[in-house]
């Protein structure tokens, strides 16, 4: 083995301690939950909790919903502008960038100005106007993932030319859309909505101010009162994290006609 | 009326013009193609027809119809790509389909059109697999089958061979024109390389900076070009600078030799500048029968196969002389005056400049 190669080895080994270490010590904590040996009850108690179920299943929702409202604003919009409006496309990253910028903490106080119960609009006033905010919220949370993801996917398959070759056979732009480009982007725009979905399953600002009850608030609770329980928490979070990841690369090479 | 119309059309793009005063009738069932150097607006032409860049000013009209601002997709115009734009997601039959599809015909009608489209294209197998199976000669060949498939008044071409290597761009220009023969479609073809333009059509359009330079047929083209970039860019010709001696004879003297077109020389007087072009192939070694000789020094030459290429100076001005390789002639050798024959008929005497 070279120099150079070892040297490689070792920055990679030193990378994966670094991220393996942390993650291998709190799948062990989780595990101690039974004095003098190992056991998955932490486990047990955090699934058999209702509160861990409807709590999940409440942002499961959000974030699907989330994503239909993202992926429907977000592909004709990066779509339009990439085809009518180039001169447009660095206003529209800017403002999609945004949310990455302005701190959660300040949207969420403008949110809850702008929507309090005293306001022209106040969604705060009840709990479905209130999941309504929030998952809009999302909606701006996931408009920089969603948005790059579908952008680059319609820069890889030359949106362009295929509009023009489909409207030469007559299509309008609405079935280009839905029949032509859509497929064609769908591993971007899957992608976009897994990390959508990973972000959303355990945001805590927005839900917490909101009093929404989500799974992050309910993983903030766990943690302040118990011991092994976040631990397993923090495991299942990561699968799940993982686990959407993993869902990106699968179907990402899925679609019919895609090159494999 | 012509069944295409292409009426004073001009386009810019901010300040600049790509396409100036561009007027051409073009015939049901003709084969144009728009032949130039990159950036010479024949593509924007092309666009302009397809509807997917509106004139500035101008019209055009189909079978009598003006679609100068109808949209691209209610021209009944099929289109081939040079990146051929098939759609990924969809197979050989329904990428044929698509049109059809749109058009709202039965599922039956599509079917029968599919499959005698795959049969035209001569690729009745692959109907199942997806683009990015298919090599790109077939895609090319899929692609025009999809611009084919609903029947369209115009069918435009915008250099769909440039993407493919040398041996298929022959096959493939071939099986383009003869269907095109069969189908009598009427279609543009965009292309900038001089050989596919030559042996394609029934009329060339040479463009440069917008403009239409010369509009003729293939034989036109090669053997009258009218102006000097024509001459230059379209096959391999020697030019000379000469002056008009007697314009009724055809009489030009180049520097002391003076030489005969077989036509008279229009709208010129003695004393006039002219350029003279001649075809490598239109030269011979030796003096021959043709009436014109020049004297020249041979510098180099270089066997090409079946041709033997020589390069000479007359005076100062270097020129090509293309002689078959024939067995038993020895080529003559570098640093030998010899003499350079010419037919009268050969001599192209360029309009301008």
């Amino acid at each position: 083995m070279t120099r150079g190669r070892l040297g490689a080895w070792a920055a990679v080994a030193l990378g994966a301690v670094y991220f393996l270490a942390p993650l291998v010590a709190t799948f062990e904590f989780s595990l101690r939950m039974r004095r003098g040996q190992y056991s998955f009850d932490a486990y047990e108690t955090v699934f058999a909790s209702g509160a861990f179920r409807e709590s999940f299943l409440y942002s499961t929702v959000l974030a699907l919903a989330t994503i239909v409202v993202v992926a429907a604003l977000v592909v004709p919009t990066a779509y339009f502008v990439r085809l009518r409006l180039p001169r447009l496309a660095g206003i529209v990253e800017f403002i999609t960038l945004l949310p990455l910028v302005i701190p959660a903490i300040v949207l969420v106080f403008g949110y809850i100005r702008l929507y309090g119960s005293s306001s022209a609009l106040p969604l705060t006033g009840s709990s479905l106007g209130a999941d309504a905010l929030l998952m809009f919220g999302y909606v701006g949370l996931g408009l920089p993932y969603m948005y790059r993801a579908v952008d680059t996917a319609l820069q890889a398959i030359d949106a362009r030319t295929l509009t023009e070759a489909a409207e030469s056979q007559g299509a309008g732009s609405l079935r280009i859309l839905v029949e032509v480009i859509l497929p064609n982007i769908r591993s971007g725009v899957l992608s976009g909505a897994f990390l959508t979905f990973a972000i959303v399953i355990g945001e805590f600002t927005f839900a917490s101010l909101l009093d929404r009850p989500a799974f992050g608030p309910y993983l903030q609770r766990i943690g302040a009162s118990r011991a092994y329980e976040p631990a397993a928490l923090a495991i299942v979070a990561f699968a799940l994290t993982w686990a959407s990841l993993g869902l990106i690369h699968l179907v990402g090479g899925a679609s019919p006609g895609a090159k494999r | 009326m012509s069944f295409l119309e292409l009426a004073d059309i001009r386009k810019t793009f901010g300040a600049a013009a790509v396409v100036k005063d561009f007027s051409l009738p073009v015939e049901r069932g003709e084969f144009v193609t728009f032949l130039g150097p990159s950036g010479c607006g024949k593509t924007t032409v092309l666009r302009m027809i397809a509807g997917f860049e509106t004139p500035s000013a101008g019209a055009i009209r189909i079978a009598g119809a003006d679609v100068t601002h109808l949209r691209a997709n209610r021209r009944a115009v099929g289109m081939v790509f040079q990146a051929y734009a098939l759609f990924p997601n969809m197979t050989v039959e329904r990428n044929i389909g698509f049109g059809l599809k749109v058009a709202g015909r039965p599922a039956a009608e599509i079917s029968r059109r599919v499959t005698e489209m795959l049969e035209l294209i001569k690729l009745p197998q692959l109907g199942r697999r997806y683009p990015h199976q298919l090599s790109g000669g077939q895609q090319q060949r899929v692609s025009l089958a999809r611009a084919l498939a609903p029947n369209p008044q115009i069918l435009l071409l915008d250099e769909p061979l440039s993407a493919l290597d040398a041996r298929i761009r022959v096959a493939l220009r071939e099986e383009i024109r003869s269907l095109q023969r069969r189908l009598g479609v009427t279609t543009i073809f965009v292309t900038h390389d001089q050989e596919e333009a030559l042996s394609v059509s029934d009329r060339i359009v040479v463009m440069n900076e917008g403009a239409i330079e010369q509009v003729g047929t293939p034989s036109d083209i090669y053997s009258r070009p009218k102006t000097r970039f024509v001459a230059s860019f379209v096959g391999t010709l020697n030019m000379f600078e000469g002056r008009v001696v007697d314009p009724a004879r055809g009489a030009i003297r180049l520097g002391e030799t003076t030489i005969f077109a077989a036509a008279p020389i229009e709208n010129a007087k003695a004393g006039d500048a002219r350029t003279i072009a001649l075809r490598p192939e239109a030269l011979r070694c030796g003096p021959g029968g043709g009436g014109n000789v020049l004297s020249a020094v041979v510098e180099d030459m270089s066997f090409l196969g079946s041709v033997v290429r020589i390069k000479a100076l007359f005076g100062e001005q270097p020129f090509h002389i293309d002689t078959f390789n024939a067995g038993g002639v020895a080529p003559p050798r570098p640093g030998a005056t010899v003499e350079i024959g010419f037919a009268r008929e050969d001599v192209i005497v360029l309009d301008r400049p």
